[in-house]
């Protein structure tokens, strides 16, 4: 005990003299370093279940290797990325107040292309052999991650609805404007820029564009204006009938939730499959609470984590981003008691036991099997979102 | 005669050094209010115009602010900025008017101060909170009615929160801002001779109303308006309030402005620059128009006292007073006990009236974190508080035996962190921190908060310090007690029932910093404001119910300790016990 205390004195004060990078290859060096680190995880901090889940990890890391996580509650992940985009203006180069970011989509694209990221790291991780790469873990929104991102979670959209009140929920989004012309005030969307209200907004056009495969190449390389018009022209329909004329609207996932819960709203968009299922289990949704897909597809993506350049415990970071692709973390993400969230992993990798927790999960009561999710459409390109935010944003984010 | 002769020699002979440095205090207490400030203003105005070296692409010039206009939402936010800050300020100095004019020196207007005084502890947050699950079309009180009276099974798709026109945000910040100004305004009626103003007006015929807006209001309003204009500044700027019940289609200004502070698309911080200074500019405007109106005020009230008109009698009003400011207070008291209710509900459906099963697992859930959030919460705000109040008895002790008394344009200087808008100066504070290298840690969040605080200690210690009758210094110095004896061994003793109100309003505004304690802390540094605040993006309203009855909590509890201290202490002492 005594030397295991000294160890850990010893190994704090490490950083003080080493500050040369651990090579994320040297596996065993960077295990060794991690130590005794203080991580940084700077994540959304809106749910519950999430939070939960986190302060889980950072007992286990802690108990496997010594390294201490400390979840940095965000209400919106930018906030990460502006602190480390300050420390770059300000010259601070190492020892950087944020250790991982909890990131994806616009958030990975703006830090990579400003060369805010540490790595390639992420294919070096021991439990990389473990992911699933017919996942869409190489590429986030159609950029490429090149190792600076670890995935951890698989997200598909669906659509929550409460079968009291909703007997046939539509299936595209036409049936879905015709369901809220004859129910107005019943559904609503997060305001954009919330990521799941601009998810919305790529759902719709998914649904009215003629030919899809020019959203996965940058915005500049198609007609905008000819491609988003039947966009337009469908939110021009449906703003009218929604929760309050579309004159407010909740500013997240979990506020439209609550408005379920309330049964203000029947119908809402969810980035998480097993999100209404855990929402139930934890009495934030009456139990008449199910989900549906679109006939022709919904968008899916992943969640990763991300270093900053100057992140202070980076192989601290590179320990919990590796813990969190073991099939251990993940069998547990996948229940909906805890989280219900996607794996990322290929369950034909694992060892028969491990195998068995996974197949095991009951995915609960409002939770679709794979097989009723179907395929994943692919995110488009992150400009895509931009100028759809902002023209939204124009056109009915400040309406009267 | 002859043993004192020598002491008192001695005593003048003797440098005490101490008291030396004692004279540099109100020099240093000015540099921790200003100096933030001004270097937080600077740090803001250098983005602003595009001097931002770690920004790709963004030259020198005035981009921001071409963005800022071209934003389609800018003139509304605006307007709802504007529109909100002044009218919801004008109700409540409206409201304290009207209960102090037709109440004061009555038992019922005690009753209503001491109704009101813990509302000013409640945080601006949790009482949002409560509001908001109280007026909404799916809260409390539609349940209560639903739907028996109201025959709605499904709730009614009214626009109630986060309307356009902003009138649910000016509704929680009249409950909020009524509390601090009928407070302010009690502390000004001890200095402005009312009962016996009031004597010989009513004797020369004037009803009871017009005889208090005559003769005692100009005295009173001198004395709380810089707290007017701090609470102008405040409604026109706040965040945490305006994110919870504010329009949101646009936001008004200040939301926004966080909200480009925080975008992915980092040339938008030149934006949120040019929207802090253009949010300076609007507060120095409004105020500007709130001194014009304060001078027609003033020469209407002239041109009555000059032409003799008693003025209607509107007694039967008074009870519609008392109304309003049980209508003001309950909402924040009905908020409250809907967030319990909440923090132990089970599952809650539209239109029950209560929820269908109660269980401490919410409470259970975030116990050992809230505890540790609370610790910290504690720590900051313990920290700064005291702090506070040694500057400030460090001033005033000054100010008796130095003569350094603090003009009325050292006052301003006072209310200068109260008047800039925190978001004006607190994101350059942030880069001007990071530029001399300060890691975020609690030290740099104590000093942010202790510039917040010292104002309001300051406001709410020193008329007790400069009352206190100095006969008791004089009989102390006769007894052979030096200057700091009499301070320590007589005047504080004396004093402490105020000097711990101090305390405890210092504490409870430490505790509701949401902005500084974001900013400066790095996200590293959580108390309960901030995780409630990061909570209520989330919405599960039990978690919500318990971060904000927590931090409720905090802030209260050390005003009931402020008053019970007192009594314990002086158990044998009625006269110090200031009750």
């Amino acid at each position: 005990m005594l030397a295991r205390i000294t160890a850990t004195l010893t190994l704090a004060l490490l950083p003080f003299s080493a500050s040369a990078e651990t090579d994320p290859a040297d596996w065993d060096a960077v295990q060794s370093a991690a130590e005794g680190q203080t991580v940084f995880w700077h994540a959304w901090g809106g749910s519950t279940t999430t939070n939960d889940f986190i302060a889980w990890v950072g007992s286990r890391v802690s108990e496997d290797y010594g390294v201490t996580l400390k979840h940095v509650k965000l209400s919106d992940t930018a906030e990460a990325v502006s602190r480390v985009v300050a420390e770059k203006s300000a010259g601070v180069t190492e020892g950087g107040a944020v250790d991982m970011i909890w990131i994806n989509g616009e958030n990975f694209a703006s830090m990579k292309e400003s060369d805010l990221l540490f790595g390639p790291f992420a294919e070096a991780l021991p439990n990389w052999s473990l992911v699933d790469l017919s996942k869409p873990v190489t590429v986030d929104f159609t950029v490429p991650t090149d190792g600076l991102e670890s995935p951890w979670a698989a997200a598909q959209v669906v659509f929550m609805y409460d079968s009291a009140d909703v007997p046939e929920p539509p299936q595209s989004m036409a049936e879905l404007l015709a369901w809220a012309e004859a129910n107005p005030g019943r559904v609503t969307l997060p305001q954009p820029p919330d990521f799941l209200g601009a998810t919305f907004l790529k759902q719709a056009l998914y649904g009215v564009v003629d030919d899809p495969s020019v959203l996965l190449a940058p915005v500049s390389e198609a007609d905008y204006r000819a491609v988003t018009t039947p966009l337009w022209d469908y939110m021009d329909a449906l703003t009218p009938a929604l929760w309050r004329g579309g004159r407010a609207y909740p500013q997240s996932g979990p506020r439209q939730i609550q408005l379920l819960a309330d049964d203000e709203i029947d119908i809402a968009i969810s980035f998480s499959p097993g999100e209404a299922s855990t929402a139930i289990a934890n009495f934030e949704l009456p139990d008449t609470i199910r989900t549906f897909v679109l006939d022709s597809g919904t968008i899916g993506n992943a969640s990763f984590v991300a270093i900053p350049f100057n992140a202070n415990a980076k192989e601290g970071a590179m320990v919990v981003a590796n813990f969190l692709l073991s099939p251990e973390a993940q069998a547990r993400a996948l229940d909906p008691e805890v989280l219900g969230y996607g794996t990322v992993l290929d369950l034909e990798k694992l060892s028969p036991e491990e195998r068995a927790s996974f197949e095991s999960t009951d995915l609960g009561i409002a939770t679709l099997s794979p097989d009723e999710l179907g395929p994943a459409l692919a995110e488009p390109h992150p400009t895509w979102m931009v100028e759809v935010e902002k023209d939204w944003t124009e056109r009915f984010g400040v309406a009267e | 005669m002859a043993t004192s002769l020598p002491r008192d020699a001695a005593l003048a002979g003797k440098t005490d050094p101490g008291a030396r440095g004692l004279r540099f205090v109100p020099l240093l207490t000015l540099l921790v209010l200003i100096g933030p400030v001004v270097a937080g203003v600077f740090g803001t105005i250098a983005p602003a115009f595009g001097l931002f070296p770690a920004l790709t692409g963004a030259a020198p010039g005035m981009g921001g602010f071409d963005a800022l206009f071209a934003w389609p939402g800018f003139s509304r936010a605006v307007w709802t900025s504007v529109t909100t800050g002044l009218v919801s300020a004008a109700l409540s100095l409206a409201i304290v008017i009207a209960i102090t004019a037709a109440w004061q020196g009555s038992p019922a207007f005690r009753a209503v101060e001491r109704f009101l005084s813990p509302l000013l502890a409640v945080p601006h947050a949790a009482a949002a909170f409560g509001l908001a699950f109280l007026i909404a079309p799916s809260g409390w009180i539609m349940r209560i009615f639903s739907p028996w009276a109201t025959g709605f099974e499904q709730p009614p798709d009214w626009l109630v929160i986060n309307d356009p026109g902003g009138l649910a945000l000016i509704a929680g910040l009249v409950a909020k801002e009524t509390p601090f100004l009928m407070l302010m305004t009690i502390a000004a009626l001890s200095q402005a001779d009312a009962a016996r103003s009031m004597v010989v007006a009513r004797g020369l015929g004037y009803w009871r109303g017009s005889a208090w807006l005559l003769v005692v209001f100009p005295r009173v309003y001198r004395q709380i308006r810089l707290p007017v204009y701090v609470v102008i500044a405040y409604a026109m700027t706040v965040v945490d309030t305006a994110t919870i019940l504010g329009p949101t289609t646009p936001p008004t200004l200040s939301v926004q402005l966080v909200r480009w502070m925080n975008d992915p698309d980092l040339s938008l911080r030149t934006v949120a620059a040019a929207a802090a200074l253009i949010q300076l500019w609007l507060v120095l405007a409004a105020l500007a128009l709130w001194r014009m109106g304060e001078m027609a005020a003033a020469r209407l009230g002239c041109r009555w006292a000059e032409a003799g008109w008693r003025g209607p009698r509107l007694g039967f009003l008074r009870p519609g007073t008392i109304l309003l400011a049980f209508v003001s207070s309950g909402a924040i008291f009905l908020g409250l006990l809907v967030l319990a209710l909440w923090s132990v509900a089970g599952l809650w459906s539209f239109p029950d009236a209560f929820p269908g099963g109660v269980s401490i697992r919410s409470w259970a859930r975030h116990g050992p974190e809230l505890l540790s959030t609370v610790i910290d919460t504690v720590a900051i705000a313990g920290a700064a508080s005291v702090i506070a109040i040694i500057l400030v008895i460090g001033c005033l002790e000054a100010e008796q035996r130095y003569g350094l008394t603090v003009t009325s344009r050292g006052l301003w200087l006072l209310y200068l962190p109260l008047l800039v808008p925190q978001i004006a100066f607190l994101p350059g504070l942030q880069t001007a921190m990071l530029l001399a290298r300060t890691p975020p840690h609690i030290a740099a969040v104590i000093g942010v908060h202790v510039v917040f605080v010292v104002p309001y200690v300051f406001l709410s210690f020193g008329d007790a310090f400069r009352a206190w009758d100095r006969r008791y210094g004089v009989a102390a110095s006769a007894l052979g007690a030096g200057p700091d004896a009499a301070l320590w061994r007589v005047r504080l003793p004396m004093l402490l029932a105020p000097a711990l109100t101090a305390l405890a309003v210092g504490f409870a505004v430490s505790v509701g910093q949401f902005l500084p304690t974001l900013l400066v802390g790095g996200g590293r540094i959580t108390t309960l404001t901030t995780e409630a605040v990061a909570l209520a993006s989330g919405g599960d309203r039990r978690t919500i119910a318990v971060y904000a009855l927590a931090q409720t909590a905090t802030a209260l509890l050390p005003f009931a300790l402020a008053l019970g201290l007192p009594r314990l202490l002086w158990a044998n002492r009625r006269g110090l016990r200031h009750d």
